[in-house]
């Protein structure tokens, strides 16, 4: 087919403005391409001259700003695995059970997670947390995160487990197995693409997260990197650019690794979940 | 979104309990999640209404015994004499409305529809290396958002003014005389990602024989979008706006870009209720601002739901 003028005049069109508008979504961001590299890093944008690690070397020695790398792996892989693990067993037995009244109990869940936010509901969850005697440890966020996070991972999973047929287990079962043979040994490596999913999704939500922590976390040592990180302010209450720079790149690339790690595996479609 | 539940249809027979997975062990398998999403979903949704009805304080002798004090601290947020006062509850609830209305539903959604719509049609290099940097913008860890927004703001070397300058306008400093506008940009940029990759996997599920058969008829891309694309994605687009408004609704984010300065011109009613309940200590008027954000997300989540609800009936 052959293009007119007109047409790839307008396709020349097309493009330009999708570049403008990816341009502009790039701007805020250039500077972090910059900053992390230049040992004198200013706020504005600048070639580094010449490009240095060294204010990797810096973080890296701060006991404080590791610590806080630590602290964030921490609280992260324990929601994550709390999340997943609790939410496979509930979106097992919401697929695979026939439990009265399992579609209302969706619905509420449903319903109540979309309404209590976390900015919505701080204050009960701080007295909770505070109640339970759990205020400035890791136990506080890990927890708070699973009970936040578990209702769309459930969903996520039953839908994805909804999809599998049920004779892989029927066989099994069939040939013997107990219902909980069935679920580890048969439908557990099934279900296992999903699990990764919501264990990515739930990881990329806490390790950003930075209310919960903000309100829950009292004491340096418990405190993750969204938090931590503004506590790279000198005397006067002017940020430490070198830092912040070096320390945000260091901070954000799990994310990015995660992020490109599940496009390249399963497209980027289950990122769309709901954000705690 | 494929959250929205399934009405189950039971099978007549009387089939001895053909679930692969008895009631019994059913019950085992939900109970740890169960435990955690009442103790930190449900029960604070019942807690914050109790607590909205009692004086009670971070510290003193009112965070040990609060007092029921009726409907007061409902009364102090809806105070008439300074409802529409800067720092007060009815500033911020009109602030998050303007918010909402110009960031999410206008921002995010127009930019989202248009950036769907353009990568349809763009060659492949472009497409990916927009949807790149749209991407990044959303799944980048907020706080590190906020501090290259600091950056890129600065009123001396941010790379905005340096930008600015080189087309000959004037330096300004943004975050002091247009915070709100600040905000509304900050957050069409940082979520118009979401509404792009709704829309354009929508759009990707046309047939594109519809598209084929109008160029054939010689119609123009715009003609496209409005007979052809906007109609057939219009379900998806009552799912975005309302799942933007309610995410735009409850954000926190932009804390960490103003904290709510200067002088509450950017508090929205999330970070109201952070100042009220953290920085004042005032627990119990805290909860009744947090009743009232959940009752606003109740009647958005209904009405999604009602939504999901239809689409699977049918």
């Amino acid at each position: 087919m052959k293009l007119t003028l007109p047409a790839f005049i307008g396709r020349i069109a097309f493009s330009a403005l999708a570049a403008l508008i990816g341009a502009a979504f790039a701007l805020p961001l250039l500077w972090f391409l910059f900053a992390p590299f230049n040992a004198r890093a200013e706020l504005g944008l600048a070639i580094p001259d010449p490009w240095t690690l060294s204010n990797f070397v810096t973080v890296f020695g701060n006991s404080f700003a590791v610590q806080a790398l630590w602290n964030s792996l921490i609280q992260s892989v324990g929601g994550v695995i709390l999340v997943g693990a609790a939410a496979t067993l509930a979106a097992y037995a919401l697929s695979r059970s026939s439990l009265p009244g399992k579609g209302a109990v969706t619905y509420i869940l449903l319903l109540f997670s979309s309404v209590v936010s976390g900015s919505a509901a701080m204050v009960p969850i701080f007295l909770i947390v505070s109640a339970a005697g759990l205020i400035d440890t890791h136990l506080a966020v890990i927890l708070t995160f699973a009970g936040g996070l578990l209702p769309t991972a459930m969903f996520i999973l039953r839908d994805f487990i909804d999809s599998i047929p049920k004779s892989y287990e029927e066989s099994a079962m069939v040939a013997g197995a107990s219902p909980v043979q069935a679920f580890f040994d048969v439908a557990l490596p099934v279900i296992r693409p999903g699990i990764v999913v919501v264990v990515v999704w739930g990881f990329v939500n806490i390790w950003g997260s930075f209310l919960i922590p903000f309100i829950l976390l009292r004491s340096d040592d418990q405190m993750p990197a969204s938090v931590a990180i503004y506590s790279f302010y000198s005397e006067a209450g002017t940020p430490i650019v070198t830092l912040l720079a070096a320390y945000s790149l260091i901070y954000s690339l799990p994310v990015i690794a995660l992020y490109l790690f599940v496009s390249w595996k399963f497209g980027f479609r289950f990122f769309g979940g709901i954000k705690a | 979104m494929t959250t929205e539940p399934i009405i189950e249809t039971k099978p007549k027979r009387r089939v001895k309990n053909f679930a692969l997975l008895s009631n019994r062990a059913g019950a085992m398998f939900l109970t740890p999640a169960g435990l955690l999403v009442s103790v930190f979903v449900i029960v604070p949704f019942f807690w914050v209404i109790f607590v909205s009805f009692t004086n009670r304080t971070l510290l003193g002798s009112t965070a040990l015994n609060p007092e029921f004090v009726g409907l007061a601290n409902y009364f102090a947020l809806f105070d008439g004499s300074n409802f529409f006062q800067r720092g007060q509850f009815g500033f911020s609830l009109i602030l998050t409305t303007q918010f909402v209305l110009a960031s999410a539903l206008l921002g995010q959604a127009l930019l989202g529809l248009l950036l769907a719509w353009l990568i349809q049609t763009v060659p492949p290099a472009v497409k990916r290396l927009t949807e790149t940097f749209v991407i990044a913008a959303w799944i980048l860890p907020e706080v590190v958002i906020g501090f290259a927004w600091f950056a890129f703001l600065d009123r001396d070397q941010g790379t905005l003014n340096a930008l600015l300058g080189t087309v000959g306008l004037p330096p300004g400093d943004f975050l002091l005389q247009q915070p709100f506008w600040v905000i509304v940009v900050f957050n069409t940029w940082r979520g118009a990602a979401f509404s792009m990759m709704l829309f354009s996997s929508a759009f990707s599920s046309i047939p594109p024989s519809y598209f084929q058969a109008a160029d054939v008829a010689g119609a123009s891309s715009w003609q496209k979008f409005k007979d052809i694309g906007l109609p057939l994605i219009r379900g998806h687009i009552v799912t975005d706006l309302i799942l933007i408004t309610m995410w735009t609704f409850n954000t926190f984010t932009p804390f960490l870009l103003t904290n709510g300065g200067p002088s509450y011109r950017t508090e929205l009613v999330s970070i109201y209720n952070y100042r009220v309940a953290f920085n004042d200590f005032q627990f119990g008027k805290g909860a009744a601002v947090g009743v009232i954000m959940m009752l606003i997300n109740l009647a958005f989540a209904l009405i999604y739901l009602s939504i999901g609800r239809k689409k699977k009936v049918r």
